[in-house]
């Protein structure tokens, strides 16, 4: 698996203040558990993301702790509260040095 | 038949339910009656419409479908310059939107060397000949990225294999395959997937079999995976020696599917279960 991959955020761009925003964020990785062996019996080595956050100008609001038991392609849909405008930066980390990030604008009215 | 109860609890403490399930269908089968013909024209089913709501869902956004991620792979693949020609896909076909829009709906096909090919099988013969390289390994990322590009462009499109005199005989032999006993458990593929189309497995229901969506995500497979793949499993379903990929018996076998499924519509790539 590569450091990075691709990510696809789907969420508004514009909100009136107080809205429940629902976000759903899928990004690309095997997800490789650990615990799967080659045809020759040679154990696949553990890569996974392991940590998902998504901070909100700043301020971390939503954070996901991922394991092995988890699927490939993990696709994550939460909600916050829009309070202002600015920035929604995600970032996810995992195993060999895995890392990826992306952002979405939101404009609050 | 002790022998039975003995296979049949091997297999489910080896938790290999599918095949448990298999091999009490094989010892049921001789007792069942309710079998049908298979399915023909308006009749004919995607396994699309045998999914639950969530998977339909999944399959028909781009956003949450995974296999775009493939689809997304393989566009930037088009573009990339491969080989000792210095050509990359684009180069000779330009446009994928344009130049790809159908062809998928059109394979497997008999090439002018009089070669049976399956889409992927096409791509690997270009990357060959057209940009000298290597070709792409079954089963490769690269391989299914490209492939799930290209058939996206025909997404929609009905599949256009018919019978000619060209393919004639393969299609023979691939309808044969289709109706042939294979493996310890004795089945073929038209005893499940069209006599027995639309009953239960386990809970789940026997799909007709139409190949519509590939390349497919499979939940199960956590993957991308071919047509190619997914006729090995049932192989391996009914303990049969799976053909190797790209072999005849493979090719011939998607040549019937397609043929059988024509004028069906494209979804590649689906999700499936």
């Amino acid at each position: 698996m590569s450091k990075t991959s691709r990510t696809i955020v789907t969420m508004p761009a514009t909100a009136k203040k107080g809205e429940i925003l629902e976000i759903r964020i899928i990004v690309q990785h095997d997800m490789e558990s650990g615990f799967r062996h080659t045809e020759t019996g040679q154990r696949i080595p553990r890569d996974i993301i392991r940590d998902f956050r998504c901070t909100y100008n700043g301020v971390e609001v939503f954070r996901v702790e991922l394991h092995p038991a988890m699927g490939a392609n993990p696709l994550i849909v939460f909600t916050t509260t829009a309070t202002e405008s600015g920035t929604l930066e995600f970032k996810w980390s995992g195993d060999n040095g895995y890392a990826s990030s992306t952002t979405s604008t939101l404009t609050v009215t | 038949m002790p022998w039975v109860w003995q296979v049949f609890l091997s297999c489910l403490l080896e938790k290999r339910v599918s095949l448990a399930i298999l091999f009490s269908l094989a010892i049921l089968l001789p007792f069942h009656t309710s079998s049908q013909a298979d399915p023909v024209g308006a009749e004919r089913q995607s396994s699309y419409a045998l999914m639950s709501p969530d998977t339909k869902a999944m399959q028909d956004d781009p956003l949450l479908n995974p296999a775009t991620f493939a689809v997304l792979d393989g566009q930037v693949l088009w573009q990339e310059i491969a080989g000792k020609k210095n050509q990359s896909c684009a180069s000779c076909h330009g446009d994928a939107t344009v130049s790809m829009k159908g062809i998928a709906a059109s394979f497997p096909k008999f090439n002018a060397a009089g070669q049976l090919l399956s889409l992927s099988g096409r791509i690997n013969q270009c990357r060959i000949e057209h940009q000298g390289a290597t070709p792409f390994a079954f089963e490769s990322k690269p391989l299914l990225a490209l492939s799930a590009f290209v058939a996206n462009q025909s997404k929609g499109m009905p599949i256009t294999v018919e019978r000619t005199p060209a393919n004639e005989s393969a299609l023979a032999s691939g309808q044969r395959l289709f109706n042939q006993r294979m493996g310890q458990l004795n089945l073929s593929c038209a005893q499940c997937h069209a006599e027995r189309a639309g009953q239960e497995i386990a809970g789940n229901p026997i799909p007709q079999a139409h190949p519509t969506a590939y390349p497919i995500y499979r939940l199960e497979w956590q993957a991308v995976g071919s047509l190619e793949r997914r006729l090995r499993n049932c192989l391996v379903g009914v303990r049969a020696e799976p053909f190797a990929f790209g072999s005849t018996e493979l090719l011939e076998l998607e040549l019937f599917l397609a043929w059988r499924a024509r004028a069906m519509l494209l979804e590649s790539p689906g999700v499936r279960p």
